[in-house]
This record gives C-alpha cells, structure tokens and sequence, in this order.
C-alpha cells in the first residue's frame, strides 16, 4: 500500500490536495479530492440584513464575484416580491456576459493553457501563462489586454469589477450612461475578436493534439444541469433548470423547486458536501455504477440546451455536436464548450448594449422588507448557482442556504481524478507528468473550492494516497 | 531579479485576481520579477513535485505575498513558512491585514458553524464534521499580523490593482510602501453639508443622484444611507480617487479597513453620524455592519439570544 499525495492542486481557484492510494501491485485502489478549507457563510449570513446579502456573498468567490452578486440579488428580489424594471435586469444581465468571458479567458489561458500549450509533462517551471509569455507572446499580451479590459467594462457599468456593489435587491444601482455605451461597444468587439481567435486557434493548434486523451482522461458517465429559457435555448442569467440524464431524458423545473430534486451528502474526508440528484435514486460514486451524479458547468450547458441564441456560438454548437454527440461525457472537452460559451458570452454582451432599453434611468425599484423565503438562481461560469434565503419581518436573514456550482461538481471531480489515476499509474510507476495529467482533470471542471468551501474555510483537499495491499501508505500526494 | 513567492490561506481569490488587473504593467515588471511559488498559477508543490518530502517547502524569495484570513492549522504552518523563506511579507487584502469578511464568522463558535453546515441546511442530509485527512480550524478567523510579522500592508476588498503595482515598483526600486492616513471622505466628490437631512434609513431605495455625475451628489449619509466612508481609508479609487462603491451610487462599507492602525472605527463612526445630526442606535445590526471587514481582534460570539 502507497499513498501519494499532491498538495496543492495548482492552477485552480483555492486550494486541495489529492490523495491516491495505491494497492500492492502498484495499481491506483482508491483516489479522493480533499477539499481542506471552510469560512461559514451559511452561519455568518444569519441576522445580517438581506439587502446586504448581495454584498456579502461576493467574498465568497474572487473570481465569480459577480455570479453571487446577481444570484443573491435575484434571491433578494424574490425575498421582497418585486420585478427589476428592464434596465436593471438588462444591465445586470450584461455584467454576466462580460464577467463570463473574464472568466473564461482567465481559465483557458491563463489557469489551463499551460497544460496544452506546454504540454502535461513540461518543467513545472514553464507550464504556466509564464511560459506561455514566453513562447507565445503576441498571444499573451492580447490575452492580458482583453481580459483587463472586461474588468474594465465592468467598472464603467459597476464602478467595481471585483466584488461589485451595483446589483441591489429591485434591479441596478447605477443607470448606464449614452457615453459609456459607446465607449463600451467598441470593447465588446475586441473581446469578440479574441473569442473567435481562441476557438478557432484552438481547434486548429490544441485540441487535436490531445485529442487521445480528450478521449479516455477523466471519462466518466454522468447526468448534467443547466438553465434553458421556455423554448431550450441556452441562458446564463435566467431560466429553468434542466436536469437531462446520461441518456437524454430531461426534467425542466423552477429553481425555486430545487429541494426536490437536490440533496446533498456529507463524506467525512471532504469540507465540501456532495450534492447529488435523489429522484435517481441513492448516491454512488462507484465509477461502474454511479448513482444521482449531475455535473453542471460548460459541458453540462452545452450538453443540456436545445440550441444557442447567437449565430456564432450557435454554429460552433452544431459542429461540436456533429463530432462528438449530445451527452458528451468526456471531461476535457469542458475546455471547448467554454470556448463556445466564451463566444456566445461575447455575442450576447454586444447584442444588449444594442438594446435601446439599456440606456434607460428607470433601473431600480424600491423595496420594502418583510419575512418571506427568496430563492435566486443564476448560471456562474462553473455552473448552476443558488442562493435561498428566508427572513423575518424586519428582512433579517434567518437562514440561508447556498449550493454552488463547484460542490455539484464535487463527486463527479472526484471520480474523473480516480478514473484518471487508475488509467494512468500503473504497476506503480507514475512520475510529475502523470501527476499533473490527473490534476488536469480537475482543471477542466474550473473547480473554485473559495467558492465550494464558502461553508468553513477556502480549499478543496486532493488526496492521492498510494497505499499497499495491507493498508500501509506508501506515499501521499496532495496539495498540502 | 526578484525572487517572488505567493500563498493563500482562507481565500476568494479576488486578491489574485487583482494582481492580474494590473494589466498589461504587469507583463513589463515580468522581467524583473522571477515567480519561484504560486498555487493559483504555478505547479510548485509543497511536498515535492511527486509528493516525496514529508516535510512543507517553500523556495527562498525576496518578496512573498500572502491573501486571505487564517482559519486552519494549515494555514498557520504555511504562513510561518512564508515568513522563514521570504526577506519581505506583504500581507495583500483585508482578509489578510483585518481578517476580511471570513471574520464575520468570529461571532459564532466552530461549533455553531459545523452545525449550520453539516447538520442544519436545508437541503443537507446530516453528517458527521468532516475531518479525516483535513486540518484542524484555528479556534477563530486570524488576521496574518496575528500570526506571523508582516513588513508591508496593502489592505481593501479587493486591493486596487494599482496599489498593488506601486509597491512592487517600490520595492523593486528598494524603497518602502505605505497607503496615506486619509479617510474615503478625503476623495470623495459628493457634496457635503455636515447635515443630514433625513434621519438614517436602510438602503432599500436609491439615492438622490443625476446619472453620469458624482459631483452633484449629496452625501449618502446625509441623505440617510449609512456609508461607511468616514472611519474608512482611502484608496479603492486609485489615482482617480472617486470611491468604487460611490461610483455605483452606493454606500461604502468599509473594506479598506480602518484610516490608521490603532483607530476604532466603531467609535469614529459614531462621532461622524451624530455630528451630522443622526442616531447611530436607529442601525440595524450594528456590530457586524461596522466591523464588516476588520473582525479578526473585534468581534466575538455573541450570547445566544
């Protein structure tokens, strides 16, 4: 028996460590993601004032600040029983299109890039947006410009791109102006333009590179979760949420429905809860065999919708269909859908600067605080976001329940690890290039364990322990 | 060459991202700068790069830059590492100088909140606290100063990304660092008439305020809006000065932390309501709301009412 144990997993968002066990013969027994951070935010939101839930919950994540923003404002509009006037909704729907390409460039270029640009098994040293510079650095300095100038549009439309205050319970605080609109349209194209170059550069330059291990790394079989409009198409800000099975059996249901479908585990090796479907029956993660394992995210957007609202991404839909099917389970192909999402995100974000409405002054209405249950949910570049709180009547929050995008991912995460690892080490023979092959699966969930572990503390534990046949651990990698 | 190391503890990443936000500066001082450790990043392990040592390394810099509250052993060890490897700690963000909003958890026992989480959501089937192969929670949220010595603050919620270049430069310049001793008063453009003209209110409606305009503005807290501007340091406008939350027509709430070390905010904050002729006793939920982001040494729990 051995364990190894990578401590950090890098290149994600927060920190874990992954334990592999191995058997006697060297061959992978067991794999865990150990997620090793906890803060609390379900106990510290109690008695705080709802309206400022929205401000609050930002510091869960950095990185997706604005998907707690808007679902907790959302939760807040629900709470108080009011509708944002157009403007409001509209402008914090552009937020979360511009918010989503920051993102997603962030994660393709400068958190994963490294593994395909570098390849899996380069130095450490240089399998980073380092060396990306390095080797490829017109590319770079775009990448760094664009993704800079999101958090740009941000602040013009927000006054702040990271931990925004401008989403408030009845719409947005702050109308956009004439002037900024036309400053902010000519952004909206550039972005646009490095959305089309990265798909196109990546279909070309990456993605048949590895197409192999697209193939077999991190394959497993699973259901997913997204949110649709009415009719199917995709949506990031609004909507029903779909649960699809792996065979494409789907249920649509209102997010404020979700306690009958999720239910969420507690493993004793994880700070983070294992939510899962209950209406498939009782939670497996037996990779032969899994029970009520959803995974929501990219992939799982791409696999859900109908169809695409926007002609580019709804043309990039259709190609990436017509090669690899509909519940497509290979977990690295989360790296292409969100590249189509990254365009469609880019699409949307110029289509409603367009929009007369966005201009108009009218985006807030007052609200007035009472005890009532608010549920808010929203697409996060990770995933399905809920928020749901309740309150007395001086709009105290009396409990609040969140369930993030990472921790649905949480279970699938860890059974793409262990599927990795047994594919990979074999008769006990691995090196940091087959390491960082298993820890590339984790990469492409674009895990965010502040976000996953907003319970307590701040990072998803990754344990690999390498252990022989009589239990002995041999050696442990994680992220410690 | 500057060697630079950077670490995490209880976190959301917004610092980091912050540091990205420098833009393209960044990619010029990228010459200079030599990244020997940063999780979100690099792949430099702790425990060597297949996981073989037994013990936690960091490689030795000139520079480490550390974010986020402590809130587990773990995170202690790291920092106690990073302060042994690194000649120079800046500790980046309010999690890390004040223990940020993670420390709202301080007014609850680890008890109360393994309860809530485990047992006690909603949509949670209760378990057991979680703790096979997890570190211990420290018995409160920490402030990094609390923990290990810390030779360079940069507080806010984020940090302004500007701020964070300017130290660097510093540095690499070899001169020192500090934030000015002013208040988010101090810069901010709205008009002031040192009276309030309603008494103070929750901010469930918007302000006063003509689109595209600060200058015109009446002060939030003299419309009412508890801001949290004057027991507040400045600086989350950066050069432009205008307060980030001001410019979304909102109230600041305190992120950058108190206006020098050893303020209270608490009491600089009843002075300035009540100078401007307001009730400080009429806010809802006053202690977390004034020490929203500083509750490392301040808040505690609270007798269970």
């Amino acid at each position: 028996m051995k364990e190894i144990v990578i401590q950090p997993v890098s290149r994600i968002e927060g920190g874990a460590k992954i334990t592999i066990t191995l058997d006697d013969t060297g061959n992978v027994a067991d794999a865990q993601v150990n997620v090793l951070e906890l803060r609390g935010f379900e106990r510290f939101c109690i008695g705080r004032p709802v309206e400022e839930m929205p401000r609050i919950t930002t510091r869960i994540c950095g990185v997706c600040p604005w998907s707690h923003h808007l679902a907790s404002a959302k939760a807040c509009d629900a709470v108080f029983g009011v509708t944002p006037p157009p403007a409001g909704r509209k402008l914090r729907e552009l937020c979360n299109s511009i918010a989503f390409m920051e993102e997603h460039i962030l994660h393709f270029y400068f958190l994963s890039g490294g593994d395909f640009v570098m390849g899996p098994d380069a130095d450490y040293m240089v399998r980073n947006v380092f060396g990306i510079a390095q080797k490829l650095p017109d590319v770079a300095r775009n990448v760094v410009k664009v993704r800079h100038m999101c958090a740009h549009m941000l602040e013009i439309i927000a006054g702040k791109a990271i931990h925004p205050t401008a989403a408030v319970p009845g719409g947005f605080s702050k109308p956009l102006t004439e002037a900024e609109r036309k400053q902010l349209i000519p952004m909206a194209q550039q972005a646009l333009e490095l959305a089309k170059f990265s798909i196109d550069y990546a279909k070309k330059s990456i993605f048949p590179a590895y197409i192999d291990v697209i193939k077999t790394v991190g394959v497993i079989k699973t259901g997913f979760l997204g949110t649709v409009k009415n009719d199917g198409t995709m949506d990031m800000y609004d909507g029903k949420l779909r649960m699809m099975d792996a065979d494409g059996k789907y249920e649509d249901f209102e997010a404020k429905d979700y306690l009958d479908y999720i239910s969420e585990k507690v493993l004793p090796w994880s700070f983070v809860k294992f939510p899962y479907n209950k209406k498939w029956g009782e939670f497996s993660m037996d990779p032969e065999n899994p029970q009520g394992i959803f995974r929501v995210n990219t992939l799982a957007r791409i696999n859900v919708a109908d169809k695409i609202s926007t002609p580019l991404a709804q043309a990039e839909l259709e190609e990436f269909r017509a090669t690899f099917g509909r519940q497509v389970q290979a977990t690295l192909l989360f790296h292409w859908a969100r590249l189509i999402e990254l365009l469609y995100s880019a699409e949307k974000a110029i289509e409603l600067l367009n929009d007369p409405e966005i201009t108009n002054t009218n985006t807030r209405v007052p609200v007035t605080p009472r005890a009532a249950r608010g549920v808010g949910c929203t697409e996060a570049p990770r995933g399905t976001l809920i928020h749901d709180y309740t309150t007395d009547d001086k709009g105290l929050v009396t409990s609040a329940n969140l369930i993030v995008a990472t921790c649905m991912n949480n279970a699938p995460i860890n059974m793409s690890v262990k599927q990795a690892a047994k594919l990979l080490i074999k008769d006990g023979k691995y090196d940091q290039g087959i390491l960082n092959t298993v820890e590339m699966t984790i990469r492409a969930y674009d895990p965010c364990l502040s976000c996953a572990s907003h319970d307590l503390n701040g990072q998803l534990a990754c344990k690999l322990d390498i252990v022989d046949a009589d239990g002995e651990v041999i050696e442990t990698l994680t992220n410690k | 060459m500057v060697r630079v190391a950077e670490e995490w503890f209880a976190v959301c990443g917004g610092c980091e991202v912050s540091i990205l936000d420098i833009g393209e500066p960044l990619l010029d001082l990228l010459p200079s700068l030599e990244f020997v450790h940063m999780p979100v990043l690099m792949d430099h392990k702790l425990y060597g790069q297949t996981g073989e040592k037994s013990k936690m390394e960091i490689p030795d810099a000139d520079i480490g830059i550390v974010t986020g509250s402590i809130r587990n052993q773990e995170n202690k060890e790291l920092a106690e590492e990073m302060r042994r490897k690194c000649k120079i700690i800046i500790s980046l963000g309010s999690c890390a100088n004040f223990g940020g909003i993670p420390a709202l958890g301080n007014m609850y026992t680890n008890a109360q909140i393994y309860d809530t989480n485990y047992r006690n959501d909603t949509s949670t089937e209760a378990g057991e606290n979680p703790s096979e192969g997890l570190p211990a929670l420290t018995d409160r949220v920490y402030s990094v100063n609390e923990v290990i010595k810390v030779d360079i603050s940069i507080p806010g919620c984020p940090p302004t990304p500007e701020w964070i270049a300017s130290a660097l430069v510093a540095l690499l310049e070899g001169k020192s660092f500090s934030l000015p001793e002013r208040s988010v008063c101090d810069d901010c453009p709205v008009v002031r008439e040192k009276k309030a003209k309603v008494d103070i209110r929750r901010p469930l409606q918007a302000p006063e305020f003509t689109p595209g305009r600060y200058d015109n503005m009446r002060c939030l807290n003299e419309q009412g809006i508890l801001c949290l501007g004057p027991a507040t340091r400045t600086g989350c406008g950066g050069s432009e000065k205008t307060p980030r939350c001001i410019k979304a027509y909102m109230p600041c709430r305190g992120c950058y932390g108190p206006i020098r070390d050893g303020a209270n905010p608490m009491v600089d904050m009843m002075g300035a309501l009540s100078s401007v002729g307001l009730d400080p006793k009429q806010i809802e939920d006053r202690m977390a709301t004034f020490n929203r982001f500083i509750g490392s040494g301040r808040l505690r729990p609270m007798p269970v009412r």
